[in-house]
């Protein structure tokens, strides 16, 4: 089992920054390397169990289903069905938690998954940088963090 | 009406990676040393700070006794729970979680800190405006101010490693709590020394058990990657403005905090280095001085021991044990050796005990009294701890003196002292640092301790050398009880 942690500090209340998170269908609207996003059968976007199709700007195609939605804790939990990257049971999470400290937001995004042990060190580095960090570079300039 | 249900909720992000935070945080026991509204902490019933169900006793500035018991902890999740077991403040129910989790982004640390509590109605917001600024983002200020001055004080340390004063060298450091593994060989360089300082070059480094005890994480004296050790000796290259007594060239040892002997250069205040005689060579100096001082001082200072007493010494072969033997020996006194290992009688004959007493058909204690006509030990120098506390006291003399030195087989727990009326028994608990902290202290234990060393009264036996960077090898062999007398490492220094 591979593990993958990313975890960074934006500059904005939490209740803001997850209202831009928690449409499971706005990753273009704020993460740089998604091009266009739908949900699969007219579900809504913050139904459980629903599925977001979505293409990278590199052309990759990827099919996530959400598992866990949480306004309580800022928190959403999913699952990839489909992707290039070759990885298996793939689950990630992405939470935020308010910081009372200046009226912050530390946003923790993780992810386990299954894959060739060859390549395991290659996609930890990709997943954590290109995908969590690059989301997270992207929510503190939106947020002026 | 039932008092209703208080929570607050604090967080905060320090500018330093989470070990260096959860390294503060993280003992039980350490708040007296960090938290502004502290004034004393103490951690009831001897247990470890570490040790779930451990109950702290708070002396608050305000003079508010609070105690507090551990409910949780968690490397692994770098968390702790707690809860207020009973106060002299409105708190009720008080169950409080301290958090640490790593930003990725910048190698820095979110800390929450959260409670839930009961107070008498009308108190609430006054006691969450207390537990939240007062306790919460106080302890964070506090904290940060101290992280972070300890990542300066390592920055300056850096920058002037950069300078062309500083003596580049090597030190062995380690890594992590956990094996003797854990030893990583890395550059070192010493600093020009300041005022009161000397830089010594040093040629070999005492190993002692409570370098191990450092290295596992069971002494809580470092925070890793660290270097460890508190013994070395070697020659000065250069002196601090005011040092006046020492000079270029001279030898010295030294044996005591801070820890950081485990490398070829070092500086030091001038205060706790101990020139050395032409008679005392560096191995056996790096050998010798921590156990040769704490012998001295037991044994001159502690319980001062006269010819025809009886002296009863625990571990007779081992390092302190035995220059117990040949020093209460050489005062007349009659040594009694105790030793569970059959093949450490011989040693302990070797070091001048008269007697040498293994478990057998008779006790100890019974054994201790027929070698003395019913008499019993006058004096008992005991670093086992828990497992021979209670035989100890029951082999003691009238008015016999029991120093307890050590505790290797665990904690001696708590004792009622009413018993000790049956003979007038008196038990010591020295620390060595009370008798070592002042040049002037240090100065007459040394000058009486090479004295006996010339004289052969005690022979330091150096049985085990390595090199420092076999510091790993070192550890494993002291481990595993194979050593006998001391062991060195030796510094390579290229011309």
């Amino acid at each position: 089992m591979a593990t993958v942690y990313t975890s960074s500090i934006i500059d904005a209340p939490a209740p803001r920054v997850w209202e831009a998170l928690r449409d499971f269908n706005a990753l273009p609207a704020w993460h740089p390397i998604v091009e266009d996003s739908r949900i699969e059968g007219h579900a809504a976007s913050d139904q459980v169990g629903c599925i977001r199709a979505f293409r990278l700007s590199d052309g990759g195609f990827i099919r996530e289903r959400l598992l866990a939605l949480s306004d309580y804790d800022y928190c959403c939990v999913y699952a990839i069905l489909e992707s290039p990257m070759g990885v298996e049971d793939y689950i990630a999470t992405l939470k935020l938690t308010p910081i009372t400290d200046g009226d912050r937001t530390f946003a923790e995004w993780s992810a386990e998954f299954e894959c060739d042990p060859n390549r395991e060190a290659e996609l930890v580095e990709q997943i954590g940088q290109a995908v969590f960090q690059a989301g997270f570079d992207a929510l503190k300039q939106r947020f002026g963090g | 009406m039932a008092a209703e249900v208080v929570t607050v909720s604090r967080s905060t992000v320090i500018d330093a990676p989470l070990d260096a935070v959860w390294g503060v945080v993280r003992d039980f026991n350490d708040h007296d040393q960090w938290h502004p509204v502290v004034r004393t902490s103490y951690i009831e019933n001897f247990l470890k700070a570490d040790q779930v169900g451990a109950v702290r006793n708070f002396l608050l500035t305000g003079g508010e006794r609070v105690r507090e018991k551990l409910l949780t902890l968690s490397d692994r999740e770098h968390s702790f729970r707690y809860t207020i077991v009973d106060a002299d403040v409105p708190l009720q129910n008080y169950v409080a979680q301290v958090s640490l989790k790593p930003v990725t982004d910048g190698d820095r640390t979110f800390w929450s800190w959260s409670s839930k509590f009961q107070t008498p109605p009308g108190l609430e917001q006054e006691m969450a405006k207390l537990v939240a600024e007062g306790v919460y983002e106080a302890g964070f200020d506090a904290v940060r101010q101290r992280v972070q001055r300890t990542r300066q004080a390592t920055q300056s340390t850096a920058v002037h490693d950069d300078s062309i004063t500083a003596q580049p060298g090597s030190s062995m450091l380690i890594t992590r709590f956990g094996g003797p593994e854990v030893f990583r060989s890395d550059k070192y360089s010493a600093p020009a020394p300041g005022p009161g300082q000397v830089r010594i070059r040093q040629h070999a480094v005492g190993v002692n058990f409570i370098d191990v005890y450092c290295r596992t994480g069971y002494f809580r004296a470092l925070n890793p990657p660290a270097v460890p050790g508190l013994e070395a000796a070697g020659e000065i290259i250069d002196v601090g403005e005011g040092v006046t007594h020492l000079e270029s060239g001279q030898r010295v040892g030294y044996a005591c905090l801070p820890f950081g002997a485990y490398v070829s250069v070092r500086t030091m205040d001038a205060a706790l280095v101990i020139p050395l005689p032409d008679g005392i060579d560096n191995i056996t100096a790096a050998g010798g001085l921590l156990k040769g001082i704490t012998a001295d001082f037991l044994l001159h200072q502690v319980s001062p021991v006269s010819a025809g007493e009886t002296v009863l010494v625990y571990a007779p072969a081992g390092g302190v044990g035995s220059l117990l033997c040949q020093w209460s020996n050489h005062l007349g006194a009659t040594v009694i050796g105790a030793t569970s290992n059959p093949e450490k009688i011989q040693p302990a004959r070797e070091a001048g005990a008269h007697h040498v007493i293994t478990p057998g058909k008779s006790s100890l204690v019974e054994q201790v009294l027929e070698l003395t006509d019913g008499h019993g030990a006058d004096v008992i120098f005991d670093a086992v701890g828990r497992d021979s506390f209670a035989q100890s006291v029951a082999a003691l003399a009238e008015r016999g003196h029991l120093v307890s030195y050590g505790q290797a087989s665990g904690d001696i727990g708590v004792w009622d002292i009413g018993s000790l009326a049956s003979k007038s028994a008196t038990i010591s608990r020295p620390n060595y640092a009370h008798y070592t902290d002042t040049r002037e202290k240090v100065s007459a234990i040394a000058e009486r301790l090479f004295k006996a060393i010339e004289q052969r009264i005690v022979r330091i036996n150096v049985n085990h050398r390595f090199a420092l960077e076999q510091a790993e090898e070192a550890h494993r062999l002291l481990q595993t009880g194979q050593t006998t007398g001391s062991t060195v490492l030796v510094c390579d220094h290229p011309v």
